[in-house]
């Protein structure tokens, strides 16, 4: 048990933390956006994979870290748009499109990972590239907080930044601004001449492009190689942090670091003896908690719509039902 | 309103769901033709491989079986029109249960497996019990519990079957394996063909009768089909929301039984298997209907089969095949495929019949 | 006159067959207010969808300032400067006034959104037209009143001279709309010209310089304001070719089998939907309840059929309260109900025509006479349903969205009518429909109410509730207005002053019209003409 205490409140643990809650941040920021948009993106999963991949072996072609990350980036962004052209121009279930882009992605990755390095498990054959590690120069005199804070790959500090940048865009831009129009109510929105169809696909360009982030720092930061579904779920629990976070990019930052934490954590468990198994269920079982308790005070999308837009027609148990 | 005439209608599907599967398996060849030195024979072997042995279209059948099951289970909440994506967890809990049972109960033969079917049964009716009732008391997203339960189950099941039921002694981290009273035996040598096979049938059987022959099925269906109808019209929509998924649960928790007494026969599962994502795929591929899930099922796992084959014969790695079944997915889900055809034969069978009076304006 | 906008000869006939216009003229001057009046269906609401670009008139031409316009999509509309006021707004909830007022043309500095700027140019537009708004509240903070000036300010914002306003007052409450003319005066006054459309005769005489009147589809006049009373408009507006006459014995109404106390419903602004509404349905009689819709018909039919909670009063079913309970619940206590919106309410389009048929009764043993559901059952009933109700289709194992509109009414209607139920509500059975269909369901339910049953008919075709209804009330701005015993002793022009707020019955007048219709009836009739209870609203 002291052995726990220790190692939870020691600096490393912290640095560990940041480490863990990077992709994640990354999956919910991408997440959030999309949602605010109108759409889900399930597909998450889907698109840090292929970018991991794609890091790795650009990377190593090259032979240059940077080329890597580009090439993470672009295929995050492609795989987001073939969901968006699938459930924007064809129609197609925007879940099921996004089920359909993680299937793809899952043995994709491992096809194309045969084909290149010979091995279907890991692609330790290649010579990878590592995106560089940033040592803070002011910051990590500070006795604690700079153990935590400096000496992170500098995909760690995209993701912070990526907080305050999705931020600002979300909420000081007229884009931004347009984006939560449309997935609010998207019939407003086409009434003031914004194109629903265009705001999405941007929506899912930038969540393209944050899952690339989150991809290239999987298998080119936090390892340096590529194994098979290494993002290993982590797609979904950005979408539960966003969630849980609701759909705000500081309530993603604090539920994803929630996540990480308890992914940390669930190193240690076993010193007192709580399998790590439960400690790795909390997130999820808060994800639910909240979504239930939230769940009982908001009302739906729909409802908060006909309310205010139609606030005779709107009463007391008379709205039509239908998420 | 409607131009077309029903047979029209389901025609117009079913070739569209053709050309979807034709359109994925030419991306399929392509692919091949560029990785492979013998595309012909790699793809070949794929389309082909599982009838060259009896062996090998056995293989379809067992790769077939836990698919049928989650199929059917996310068909029934599909119906319901309830976004329930909770199978794979659900499977799994099934399994788990159906070891801990097998493992620990002395039973005799057909009792052993019956009670172990039954605890399987009642470990995933309680899976999807949860997200349901959250759904129905208080509007919670079913979608989103279903699935971050998931994990939750998955996690409660590694740490039971590895705190409780490791095999020390083997290598890996399995469980013990189950007592031969619980096994249901492989009867169709040389093939893995297992006593599950009458376990699904009746599975099928139950689950399209529950569906268009019974009370509760219809009430599902009407729930599922215009929710504020039924509600309308008296039916207890909240209800229906909570038993559609609690009956998914179940039958998804049978499959995962079935899988351990049938082929497995220890609890090897240290990830999760994805045998409910696939059933996704065929209740798509099905239209959510039971029977539709058979064929949906054996389609898939043919694939699978014939990848397999693909892989072990040439030197094609088998995971191409989700790359095909992705694309058909895609396909057949999008309702704006084939659109522009689908309008001509609608402008065409209306003309052609002139029931309805077009005005010069209409749209 | 100089006209800002002139429509000519618009035509636009709908698929279905409907003509919304016929050869419409209309013209409006520059700097006036001008209602727009008609029944529902009179095609005033086509015409100004026209207007604004969300339908394409298939013929005549549009006028805007001398010159042909080609107005295609809303946004050729805003940019020559006509702007639209709808009925249902279009807010984002979660934003603030002033971001809803600038979205889309959102004033910015470098890449970032000004958002003083924002609230500082919603202010100055709100304090110049005199439309007081707090651009810094979240809209869905904020009364409905102050939303529907956002939506003006919107249009203002984007340079609209003409302004379209379609039934502005529907969601206000009287103060609100008070506010709200003064506003419109003030914008009169600033030089631009406004269209309002209402069917509340008397804020049409308060408000506007000149009306045109529509009917069926075709302009019956212009006039102006002053020069016309409310009851020369009435009649220029109500009065149609009688398209249809059913045969119908005399009624002999029995016991009070639905009754209505007081009901009241107050929506969350704050308006008064329902002001204490009360009436009797009886056993062998068709109770008409006309009146142009957006009176609380709507809500009154939701309420009686358990979609929606009174604020007040109660709901009476053979002397049971049910009041507020759920649909089952008055399903089960013998009240059948033929929705207004039959796709959302009426009927599952992807099910079969069988499945629909028993959607309300699939519990009983007669389809499920053990464990399983006997297809044959359900098959025998759907088509003797399918036989006796005329429903034109091969076979009822048909899918309903194959069907034509009037044969899926049908299908709704056989199923409720089959239901052997005590009372029928039938919200715009009509509605949509051809006149086949309608006529069969008309008489089906003379039929019904021959054999005892009570309906509660609510329509706002005139037609139909005058010839159907045995006894007939007026439902205007969420009060019984006024009561016919005698539905065949009133004519169309004095139901349509009713209908339009210019005339109104006293308590006392309509529980004396009640007596004497009921004098030589012994029993229940009786107590109930002399109950304050019977007819009107307090104030």
């Amino acid at each position: 048990m002291k052995e726990l205490l220790e190692t939870i409140l020691s600096p490393a643990f912290g640095y560990a933390i940041l480490r863990v809650t990077t992709p994640i941040l990354f999956a919910g920021l991408g997440a959030a956006v999309t949602e605010l948009a109108g759409v889900i993106n399930i597909g998450m999963e889907g698109i840090m994979l292929t970018a991991a991949l794609a890091g790795v072996v650009v990377g190593a072609l090259c032979e240059s870290a940077a080329a890597g990350l580009a090439a993470a980036v672009a295929a995050g962004v492609l795989m987001a748009l073939v969901m968006a052209y699938f459930s924007l121009n064809l129609k197609t279930d925007i879940i099921l499109a996004g089920i359909a882009l993680n299937l793809m992605a899952s043995g994709g990755t491992v096809f194309l990972l045969y084909v290149v390095a010979h091995d279907k498990g890991v692609s330790s054959s290649l010579a990878s590239p590592v995106l560089p590690q940033v040592r803070i120069p002011v910051i990590d005199q500070i006795p604690v907080l700079g153990e935590i804070l400096s000496n992170h790959n500098v995909m760690v500090y995209v993701a912070l930044l990526s907080v305050l940048v999705v931020s600002y865009f979300l909420y000081r831009t007229p884009y931004g601004l347009r984006l939560r129009a449309v997935g609010e109510n998207p019939d407003a929105a086409d009434s003031v001449g914004i194109s629903v169809h265009q705001v999405r696909y941007v929506a899912l360009i930038i969540s393209g492009i944050l899952g690339g982030f989150g991809g290239a720092h999987l298998s080119m930061g936090y390892v340096s190689w590529f194994a098979r579904d290494m993002t290993a779920g982590r797609g979904f629990i950005g979408i539960a942090a966003q969630a849980l976070g609701g759909q705000t990019p500081i309530g993603t930052l604090l539920a994803s670091l929630f996540f990480g934490m308890t992914d940390a954590l669930s190193n240690f468990m076993h010193f007192i003896g709580i399998p790590s198994e439960f400690v790795q269920m909390l997130p999820y079982l808060a994800t639910v908690l909240a979504l239930a308790l939230y769940a009982r005070r908001q009302v739906t999308r729909r409802a908060r719509l006909a309310r205010v837009n139609r606030p005779v027609e709107a009463g007391t148990g008379a709205a039509a039902e239908g998420d | 309103m409607n131009g077309t005439t029903r047979t029209t209608d389901y025609l117009f599907q079913v070739y569209r769901t053709l050309i979807a599967v034709l359109l994925a398996l030419a991306l399929g060849f392509v692919i091949t033709c560029f990785v492979s030195e013998m595309p012909l024979e790699a793809f070949g072997n794929f389309l082909l491989g599982p009838l060259t042995s009896v062996r090998r279209f056995g293989n379809v059948i067992e790769a077939a079986i836990p698919l049928v099951f989650t199929g059917l289970a996310v068909s029934i909440v599909f119906q319901a029109s309830q976004f329930n994506i909770g199978a794979e967890g659900q499977f799994f809990m099934g399994a788990v249960a159906a070891v801990i049972v097998g493992i620990v109960l002395p039973l005799p033969g057909v009792i052993h497996v019956l009670v172990c079917l039954a605890a399987a049964m009642a470990a995933g009716a309680l899976c999807g019990w949860i997200p349901g009732v959250l759904k129905a008391r208080l509007g919670a997203s079913e979608l989103v519990s279903s699935l971050m339960l998931n994990y939750v189950y998955f996690r409660l099941g590694v740490y039971v079957i590895n705190y409780h039921f490791r095999d020390k002694e083997a290598g890996a981290l399995v469980s013990w394996p189950i007592r031969e009273t619980s096994w249901l035996d492989q009867f169709l040598q040389p093939t893995r063909i297992h006593w599950g096979i009458l376990v699904v049938a009746a599975a099928v059987v139950f689950v399209y009768l529950f569906l268009y022959r019974t009370r509760w099925g219809y009430a599902l269906r009407m729930t599922g089909l215009n929710i504020n109808f039924a509600r309308y019209a008296g039916i207890g929509t909240a209800s229906v929301i909570v038993y559609s998924q609690v009956l998914g649960g179940a039958i998804a928790g049978l499959g995962g039984a079935v899988e351990m007494l049938g082929i497995h026969r220890r609890f090897i599962w240290m990830m999760m298997p994805g045998y409910g994502w696939d059933g996704i795929i065929v209740a798509i591929l099905a239209r959510n209907n039971p029977l539709g899930v058979v064929l949906g099922a054996l389609f898939l796992a043919y694939m699978r089969t014939g990848a397999d084959i693909m892989a072990r014969m040439t030197d094609v790695s088998a995971e191409m095949v989700t790359v095909i079944q992705g694309v058909m997915i895609l396909l057949v889900t999008a309702q704006a495929f084939l659109a522009g055809w689908r309008h001509r034969i609608v402008v065409r069978e209306a003309t052609r019949r002139k029931e309805v009076p077009q005005s010069e304006g209409a749209a | 006159m100089d006209a800002l906008l002139e429509m000519k000869r618009i035509t636009k006939v709908y698929p279905n067959g409907v003509v919304a216009n016929e050869s419409v003229d209309f013209s409006v001057a520059r700097g006036e207010i001008h209602a727009l009046v008609g029944e529902n269906g009179a095609g005033k609401t086509t015409l100004m969808k026209v207007l604004f670009g969300l339908e394409r008139a298939d013929e005549g031409e549009v006028f805007y300032k001398g010159e042909k316009v080609d107005i295609t999509s809303p946004s050729v509309a805003i940019s020559h400067g006509i702007g639209m006021v709808h009925q249902h707004f279009m807010l984002v909830p979660s934003l603030t006034v002033a971001e809803n007022v600038v979205l889309g043309l959102e004033p910015r500095r470098g890449i970032f959104l000004d958002v003083k700027a924002a609230v500082r140019r919603t202010e100055e537009l709100a304090e110049e037209y005199n439309l007081p708004v707090n651009a810094a509240a979240r809209v869905e903070d904020i009364p409905v009143g102050m939303r529907q000036k956002v939506e003006i300010l919107k249009a203002l914002l984007r340079g609209a001279e003409l302004l379209v306003l379609d039934e502005p007052t529907a969601v206000l409450t009287p103060q609100e709309t008070v506010e709200l003319f003064a506003a419109l005066r003030n914008l009169r006054e600033r030089g631009h010209t406004i269209i309002f459309i209402s069917h509340k005769l008397r804020e049409v005489k308060e408000i506007s310089d000149r009306v045109t009147v529509m009917r069926n589809g075709r302009v019956v006049g212009v006039v102006r304001t002053a020069e016309a009373t409310e009851a020369d408009i009435s009649r220029m507006m109500v009065g149609r070719e009688v398209v249809f006459r059913v045969e119908k014995p005399p009624a002999t109404p029995g016991r009070p089998v639905m009754r209505v106390e007081d009901l009241r419903l107050v929506a969350d602004s704050g308006k008064e939907v329902l002001k204490g509404v009360s009436f009797t349905v009886r056993t062998g009689e068709i109770l008409g309840v006309a009146g142009v819709e957006g009176n609380g018909q709507a809500e009154l039919v939701e309420i009686l059929t358990g979609l929606r909670q009174p604020s007040g009063g109660r709901v009476l079913v053979d002397g049971e309260d049910v009041t507020g309970a759920d649909p089952g619940t008055i399903r089960r206590r013998g009240v059948s109900h033929i929705p207004e919106d039959r796709m959302t309410y009426g009927a599952a389009a992807q099910a079969t025509i069988r499945e629909n048929l028993i959607a309300d009764r699939c519990w009983s043993k007669r389809f499920n006479p053990r464990v399983l559901m006997s297809l044959k059952a359900v098959a025998e009933h759907g088509e003797a349903l399918v036989r006796e109700y005329d429903i034109r289709t091969r076979s009822s194992a048909t899918p309903v969205k194959m069907l034509s509109g009037g044969n899926i009414q049908k299908v709704v209607v056989a199923r409720e009518l089959s239901a052997d139920p005590k009372v029928i509500v039938a919200n715009q059975p009509n509605r949509g429909i051809d006149v086949g269909a309608t006529e069969f369901i008309h008489r089906k339910l003379i039929e019904k109410r021959s054999s005892g049953v009570g309906i509660l008919l609510v329509s706002a075709d005139l037609n139909e509730v005058m010839t159907l209804s045995d006894r007939l009330l007026v439902l205007y701005g969420g009060e019984v207005v006024a009561l016919f015993p005698d539905a065949s002793e009133v004519t169309e022009e004095e139901l349509g002053l009713y209908m339009l707020g210019v005339k109104r019955m006293t308590p006392e007048e309509m529980a004396g019209a009640e007596a004497a219709a009921a004098g030589g009836r012994a029993g229940p009739s009786d107590a109930e003409a002399r109950s304050p209870a019977v007819g009107g609203g307090a104030r």
